[in-house]
Order: C-alpha cells, then sequence, then structure tokens
C-alpha cells in the first residue's frame, strides 16, 4: 500500500496530467461507434442508393436511376415471394423442432444425472461448429446411396437433398441438430435458477406432477424459453451457409440464398440492394422486439 | 435432493438416465462420422453398408498437405523403396506428389487457407476485444447520452444478415483494392465482433465493484491507471471469454468469406466445400481438413464451457 502512495502521490504531476473522465468517455466509446458507423450505416446507405438504379457490378454501362422500379418489381416477382414463404415455413419448423428437442433436452439434464456437466458440455458441441462443415458433412450424411443415414433408418434411396418436398426439412433437421442444444442451454440456466422451495411447497399441497409442470416450471422459465426463440427465429430466418451448402433444390430456397444469386450470381446489384433493404427492414423488426425483451429480463 | 426416492422417482430417473444416454449418441453421431472419416481408408469412406469399426490410418491427413496427381503408370520397385513413408501412403493410394521443377514437393492450398484463417481470426479477435473492453468501460463507469439507443445500434450491427451488408462492401472494397486481401477479412470482422464484445464486456465489467477504482483514486491512481491496473486484471476471465467467442465466430465465418476472397487471403470455410464436386471426390482427405479445422473449437468449447451461457446471450443470462 505505502509504495502505491509514494509512486502515485496525488499531487504528483501524473496524476494531474493524467486524462479528465469526459476525455477518457469519448476517447474510449467514440472510435468504437464511428467504426460502427463506417462499416455498418456507410454500405448500407451506399446500397440504398443503388436499390433505386439499375446498376450492375459486372458491368462499366452507365447507372439509371429507375426510382422504385426495383422494389416493385421484387415485390411482384412470385420468386421472391416462394422463398420468402419458404424462409418463413423453414423458420417455424426449425425453431419449433430446436424448442421441443432443447427444452426437452434441458428438463431431462435438470435431474440427478451421473456425469451431467461433462454430457451437457458434449451436447453443446453442435451449436460451436462452423455451420458451413456442418452443412457439408450432413450432406455426406444424407447421401442417399451410401450415406449412413438412409441405412441407419433402413430407409432404402431416400434423396434427401434433391427430393422438392423433403431438402427444406432435411435442412431443418441439420438446423435442429445444430441449434437445439443452444435452447437446452438457455432452458437449463432457467431451470436452476426456480426456487426449490416452490416444489416443496407443491409437493406438500400434494400437487401432480403435471399441474407441477404447467403451474410452476412453465410460467417461470417461459421469459428465458422466449429469448431462445426470438433469438433463433431472427437466426434461422438470416440462414445461408447450411441452407446454401446443403442443396440447390429450388423449393428450399431460402431468402438469402435468393439474395446471395442475385446480386452474385446474376450481378443485379440494384434489384439486389432492394431486396436487402426488405430483408433488413424485416430482422431489424424482429432485432428490436428481441432487444427489448432481452433488456426487460435484464432489469429482473 | 431427497435422501429417500419413491420407487416411481428412481425408475423416472432410470428412463431419464437411459434417455439422456440416446440423446448423447444421437447427437454426437454426426461428430464420430465426421472424424472417423478423417481416419478411413478411401474404399471405406463410401461404403454400403457404412463401416463403423475399421483399422484407423493417417493418409488422409498427409494426402491433405500435399499436391497430388493421378498415377498414370505404377511406379517402379526401387522409387517405391526410395520413397520416404508418407510418398509410400501416396503411391498406395494410386496417386503421385506433384513436384515443382526443382524437384521439391508441392503443398497443397490447405496449409495457407489454414493460415489466413488463423491469421484473420487472431488479429481481428484482438482488435474487437480491444475496441470492445474499452468501449464497455466507457458506458459501465461513464453517463453517455442516449446511451440505451447507442447499445441498441451497437448490437444491431451484429444482427444484420451478412449477405446484406456483404453487396455494399464488396462494391466499397473493390473501389479501395481490399477484395481479396486479408486487411479487408480482418476489419470486417471486428466490425462484426466489436458489437458483440462491447455487450458481453459491459456485463463483466458492471459486475467488477466501483468502489475498486474509487479507492485507487483516493490512493492517487490517474483514471487511466485505475483503468489498467485495476479493471483489466480483475475483468481477465471476461477477456478471456469474450475473446474465445470472437475468435470462433471469425473462425467459423463463411458468407463474407465466400464473396469477400477468392485466393489469397481466402480462409478455410469457403475453401472447404470448394473441393467438393472436382472431379474425384476423396471425403477422407476432405473429412481430415474438417477435423484439423475443427479442432481449436472443440477445444475451445471445453475451456468456455461455463461461459457459453453468458457469451451466447450477449451477457444477458449470468450464472
Amino acid at each position: 500500500m505505502t509504495s502505491i502512495v509514494t509512486t502515485l502521490d496525488p499531487q504528483s504531476r501524473a496524476a494531474r496530467r493524467g486524462w479528465s473522465d469526459l476525455t477518457i468517455r469519448n476517447a474510449f466509446v467514440i472510435p468504437t461507434v464511428a467504426f460502427l458507423i463506417i462499416f455498418n450505416i456507410f454500405p448500407l446507405l451506399y446500397s440504398l442508393g443503388f436499390s433505386f438504379t439499375d446498376f450492375r457490378a459486372s458491368t462499366n454501362k452507365p447507372i439509371n436511376f429507375v426510382g422504385l422500379k426495383n422494389y416493385v418489381d421484387i415485390l411482384a416477382d412470385p420468386v421472391i415471394w416462394r422463398t420468402f414463404s419458404t424462409t418463413l415455413w423453414y423458420v417455424i419448423v426449425s425453431v419449433a423442432g430446436q424448442f421441443f428437442v432443447g427444452f426437452g433436452l434441458a428438463l431431462l439434464l435438470n435431474r440427478p444425472i451421473p456425469f451431467r456437466g461433462f454430457v451437457t458440455t458434449l451436447l453443446l458441441l453442435p451449436m460451436m461448429l462452423s455451420p458451413v462443415v456442418v452443412g457439408l458433412f450432413w450432406k455426406l450424411i444424407y447421401d442417399p446411396s451410401w450415406g449412413p443415414l438412409n441405412y441407419a433408418l433402413g430407409l432404402g434411396t431416400v434423396q434427401w437433398l434433391t427430393d422438392s418436398h423433403l431438402a427444406l426439412y432435411a435442412v431443418a433437421i441439420t438446423d435442429i441438430w445444430m441449434w437445439a442444444p443452444f435452447v437446452m442451454l438457455l432452458s437449463l440456466a432457467g431451470l436452476s435458477a426456480v426456487p426449490k422451495h416452490l416444489y416443496e411447497a407443491a409437493a406438500i399441497d400434494r400437487a401432480g406432477k403435471l399441474y407441477t409442470f404447467f403451474r410452476i416450471t412453465l410460467p417461470l422459465v417461459a421469459p428465458i424459453l422466449l429469448i431462445a426463440v426470438i433469438f433463433r427465429t431472427m437466426e434461422a430466418f438470416k440462414t445461408f451457409d447450411v441452407a446454401y451448402i446443403m442443396t440447390g433444390q429450388p423449393a428450399a430456397e431460402l431468402i438469402s440464398s435468393r439474395l446471395y444469386k442475385l446480386a452474385f450470381q446474376q450481378w443485379q446489384t440494384g434489384p439486389s440492394s432492394a431486396l436487402a433493404y426488405i430483408i433488413l427492414i424485416m430482422v431489424l423488426c424482429i432485432t428490436n422486439i428481441y432487444i427489448k425483451y432481452l433488456n426487460r429480463v435484464k432489469e429482473r | 435432493m431427497a435422501a429417500v426416492q419413491t420407487r416411481s422417482e428412481r425408475l423416472g430417473n432410470r428412463l431419464a438416465i437411459a434417455a439422456v444416454v440416446a440423446a448423447t449418441l444421437i447427437f454426437l453421431a454426426p461428430i464420430y462420422w465426421i472424424t472417423s472419416t478423417a481416419f478411413k481408408p478411401l474404399v471405406l469412406a463410401t461404403s454400403v453398408p457404412p463401416t463403423i469399426v475399421f483399422e484407423p490410418q493417417i493418409t488422409p491427413f498427409v494426402k491433405l498437405f500435399l499436391k497430388r496427381a493421378q498415377l498414370t503408370e505404377p511406379v517402379s520397385q526401387e522409387v517405391y523403396d526410395a520413397a520416404p513413408w508418407w510418398e509410400k501412403l501416396v503411391l498406395d493410394g494410386g496417386e503421385r506428389l506433384s513436384r515443382d521443377a526443382n524437384g521439391q514437393v508441392q503443398s497443397s492450398p490447405y496449409p495457407s487457407r489454414f493460415l489466413n484463417s488463423l491469421i484473420i481470426a487472431i488479429t481481428s479477435t484482438i482488435l474487437a476485444v480491444s475496441m470492445g473492453t474499452i468501449t464497455a468501460y466507457g458506458f459501465s463507469r461513464f453517463k453517455v447520452k442516449g446511451e440505451a439507443d447507442l447499445l441498441f445500434f451497437i448490437l444491431s450491427t451484429r444482427m444484420l444478415p451478412p449477405v446484406v451488408i456483404a453487396i455494399p462492401m464488396y462494391l466499397m472494397y473493390r473501389a479501395v483494392g481490399l477484395n481479396d486481401t486479408h486487411l479487408g477479412l480482418i476489419l470486417l470482422y471486428t466490425a462484426f465482433n466489436v458489437s458483440f464484445a462491447v455487450w458481453l464486456m459491459k456485463g463483466f465489467i458492471d459486475e467488477i465493484p466501483k468502489e475498486y477504482e474509487e479507492a485507487a483514486l483516493v490512493d492517487g491512481y490517474t483514471r487511466m491507471q485505475a483503468f489498467f491496473r485495476i479493471v483489466l486484471p480483475e475483468a481477465a476471465t471476461g477477456i478471456a471469454a469474450t475473446a474465445v467467442f470472437c475468435f470462433i465466430t471469425a473462425w467459423n465465418e463463411y458468407a463474407f468469406a465466400l464473396i469477400l476472397t477468392n485466393r489469397r487471403a481466402q480462409t478455410a470455410p469457403p475453401f472447404i466445400p470448394s473441393q467438393v464436386g472436382t472431379g474425384l471426390q476423396d471425403w477422407t482427405v476432405i473429412a481430415a481438413g474438417t477435423v484439423l479445422f475443427l479442432l481449436p473449437v472443440a477445444i475451445f468449447t471445453f475451456l468456455l464451457r461455463n461461459h457459453l451461457l453468458r457469451g451466447m446471450s450477449f451477457g444477458a443470462i449470468r450464472k
């Protein structure tokens, strides 16, 4: 203690010369915010401009202002509507699957089970892996002629990824495998936070198992479950890598893949910027709900 | 837990254990499949029925690092005998090593892609965590005008779909010559991760009592000294956890890397699938590359297990 006092006497020049709190605050906060503006807001303004033009990044043709034409074209394009509804259905299937599998696993793991911590960690592994590698290897697992899945289930040669009815579900199953552990992780936190005395009180009142579950467990875990669901909804809506790698089946085309093809394979820079904006607004709406909710849970 | 268990409770527990074991096996099966394929002889990789038990070999890993070509005619016995063990493994598979004009063995593109991934992920992690930590400190300890809105803005930048941002990014990078450069991806991943780092670090710094710094200020520390000597050491665990999360995100990222790089600065995620569909498919080699690529993430997951919850919920849920 004495050494600190002697080296850093309040009257020393070092102490007086130190930055003021205001300077420190500005130096700590402003660069990051500026950096994020340059890398997020500026590009978005840039593409907002292009969304009103017929610009194609692959050619040097002069750029023409076309007004709202790109937006009108996109909203009138049946292919875009199909990919939107495919995406919506994909989000519903995959988030519902993640919810039930994840919450189910959490309920199981909330019991006194040997090696609980170790098993939990093992189960969390899928969500940390690279989506593109996961997609690639599920492609191998789904292979109709020599993939282990068809063999293990005795299904013969089911064309998981090329069948127009199955492809979307095949991708959703992979997504569920990858992200159910996320719901499980959050659910476990919620379950462990339920006060034990509530269960004891329920037991004294001779409340049934189902009654206890629906009246005590579920209401108390609900806020955290909702966080998991909104977050996964947001992420599932953006899905690109897994689906793009796994299948080229048009019936399973998600909106992000459509956008990628429009922008970087057909080089329709103007229209793709317009589509990007439509997607952006939808994502911001879900994000807004998510963050509001996150803050509410945080304050409790 | 109650010391006395009723019979139905014990039965329930046994069923739960059986269900957990079954679920764990199902969840790990795909990972086992990737890993085992990386050690299989080529003929067993796509055998029907699938091979589960086999004699593991490291040939796929040898092939992974070397540039190879199909053998047109068998090599003579003398050449074969003179070859080192790793070349023999390649020759046994009906392939020969590709050599440059000086007779030097050429390496496959994999090591350079792996190195790119390392350089880009590590540099962007250092940048994102440093910026994230000081910004989180600013938000945590000082009044910032419109703090809630700024924090919302910071988080929302992370939520944008990558392809949406990639369109203008591609054009801007093309204009300034940052396409297919390490710097380009580093900056982008830093921007992507810094928002996450701010949110996570703010949670960690909020937990460090303000009194520690105040005591230091009374002792004559300047605010900066207090930050570096009191706050940073206290936040070390949080910084480490945040760094691992940022590293994994940058390491696994695919969409930006696919769009903004093609050769020089290409990382492993766009490279690994690009090997599929180019002529003869050797899944064992692809699996070997994948296993090496997944290894750091698997190790980090175990090191990070107690912080996963916090990281995954952007610091909202603590335990």
